[in-house]
């Protein structure tokens, strides 16, 4: 499996967004100012700054998701009674009133995939950038499914979005977005910009072992 | 075999391709119907052949275009309690997120919702109207490049789950009746489905820009 060659090696760069195969013979310096001739955009060997911008969109987007958490993203006010939810009353409130099936469903998208995105990122990052051999196909894949389901996360914030447009029969029944959702959706576009700042050829630049 | 399987890939088309996950590089070979080539090393998709010709696509184009004006003009849920009604559009939606101090919220759901679905749904069906006669349409380098560069940004799908989670909560409540804005979302689902397998990158090789040389 050796003999794949990279493009990289041979002096070529992949068009980002058109896919065009162009030659860097002349970009010895530095690739600032090659363009794709097809498409215009800017050509990149490697995506630039990936490991700064990665991980100062991963750290803003995990503090903003402190608030999104402690905070509570919904008010529901029914006859002088308030209720203010937080994500995980609100998944608590779907599994023990509604249907369970739809909790499991919020939960994913709400907890466990901005957890995955934080941990695979931060994983991908630090193994990437000490050149690490492991399990490197996974971690591409890894690496794939994070972008493909990043932003189902907004699930959340259209649910409170929608339940306020619906739900305002004034003195009787109301409900209100409440700050944390703000927090919520900051995180969820933080953590996409992140993954998209990551360069996964990354994952592929130290030394390749045998067996891979 | 009986009959030639339709082939994807054509005399212009380039020889090699880069896989963008891994920088690897492949020789390209020619891909029947309905195949997938995937990286060697990575197991990313390089490119998938897609069955639909530009004048198919161009149709579903045109429905998806026509659901999406129902899915955001029409009522999409309505509420009722005591005999009082309340109906919900997306931009009911957006403009209550506005008014109740989440403009952060109103602007991501306007952009993910509205602006960038309707971007992408026009500007393929430019696109394609001219690449079904392998022409490429007026401005379409910028085009493209603005295609590729909305990517993830349409949510319309995380909505349609939304809208059911929102359902189902609201049910405890309230009488909850289902509006016709409902169906043309899960409709516009299943469209948005069947775009996601198709590689637009296709494109480039597939139309000859006009006035750079291309013999008629």
């Amino acid at each position: 499996m050796s003999a794949l060659p990279r493009a990289d090696e041979l002096g070529l760069i992949g068009c980002h967004v058109c896919g065009q195969v162009c030659r860097a013979a002349d970009t010895d310096g530095g690739d600032a100012a090659l363009a794709c001739p097809r498409c215009g955009s800017t050509l990149h060997r490697r995506k630039p700054a990936a490991y700064t911008r990665t991980w100062a969109l991963l750290i803003a987007a995990f503090l903003m998701y402190i608030p999104a958490n402690v905070l509570p993203i919904m008010r529901t006010a029914s006859l002088g009674d308030i209720d203010d939810n937080t994500i995980i009353s609100g998944v608590v409130e779907l599994w023990v009133k509604g249907s369970p099936g739809l909790a499991v469903i919020v939960f994913c998208a709400s907890i466990m995939v901005p957890m995955l995105k934080f941990l695979s990122l931060g994983t991908l990052l630090v193994t990437s950038r000490s050149g690490s051999n492991w399990a490197r196909r996974q971690r591409a894949q890894l690496y794939r499914l994070v972008e493909l389901i990043g932003y189902w996360s907004m699930l959340d914030v259209f649910v409170v979005a929608l339940l306020t447009a619906l739900v305002r029969f004034g003195f009787f029944s109301l409900v209100e977005p409440l700050p944390g959702v703000v927090f919520f959706g900051l995180t969820v576009v933080l953590t996409m910009f992140a993954s998209m700042c990551f360069d996964p050829r990354l994952i592929w630049d130290g030394k390749e072992d045998s067996d891979d | 075999m009986d009959a030639p399987s339709p082939r994807c890939i054509d005399t212009t088309a380039p020889a090699l391709l880069i896989c963008e996950h891994c920088d690897t590089v492949h020789r390209r070979r020619p891909l029947a119907k309905g195949e997938v080539a995937e990286c060697a090393r990575c197991g990313a998709v390089l490119e998938r052949c897609r069955g639909m010709r530009a004048n198919a696509l161009l149709a579903l184009v045109l429905t998806a275009l026509v659901v999406f004006v129902q899915a955001t003009l029409w009522p999409i849920v309505t509420l009722g309690l005591n005999g009082q009604y309340v109906a919900a559009t997306l931009w009911d939606v957006i403009h209550m997120m506005w008014l109740d101090h989440s403009q952060v919220v109103a602007v991501l759901a306007a952009a993910t919702l509205f602006v960038f679905p309707l971007a992408k749904i026009l500007t393929l069906g430019w696109l394609l109207a001219y690449a079904r006669s392998g022409r490429r349409a007026p401005g379409f380098r910028p085009l493209m490049v603005a295609l590729h560069h909305l990517g993830p940004w349409t949510m319309s799908e995380v909505f349609v789950l939304g809208a059911l989670v929102s359902i189902v909560k609201a049910h405890l409540y309230f009488d909850v009746l289902p509006d016709p804005g409902i169906y043309a979302y899960g409709a516009l689902m299943l469209l948005i489905t069947v775009f996601a397998g198709v590689d637009l990158t296709r494109l480039w090789d597939e139309t000859r820009d006009e006035d750079a040389g291309g013999a008629p």
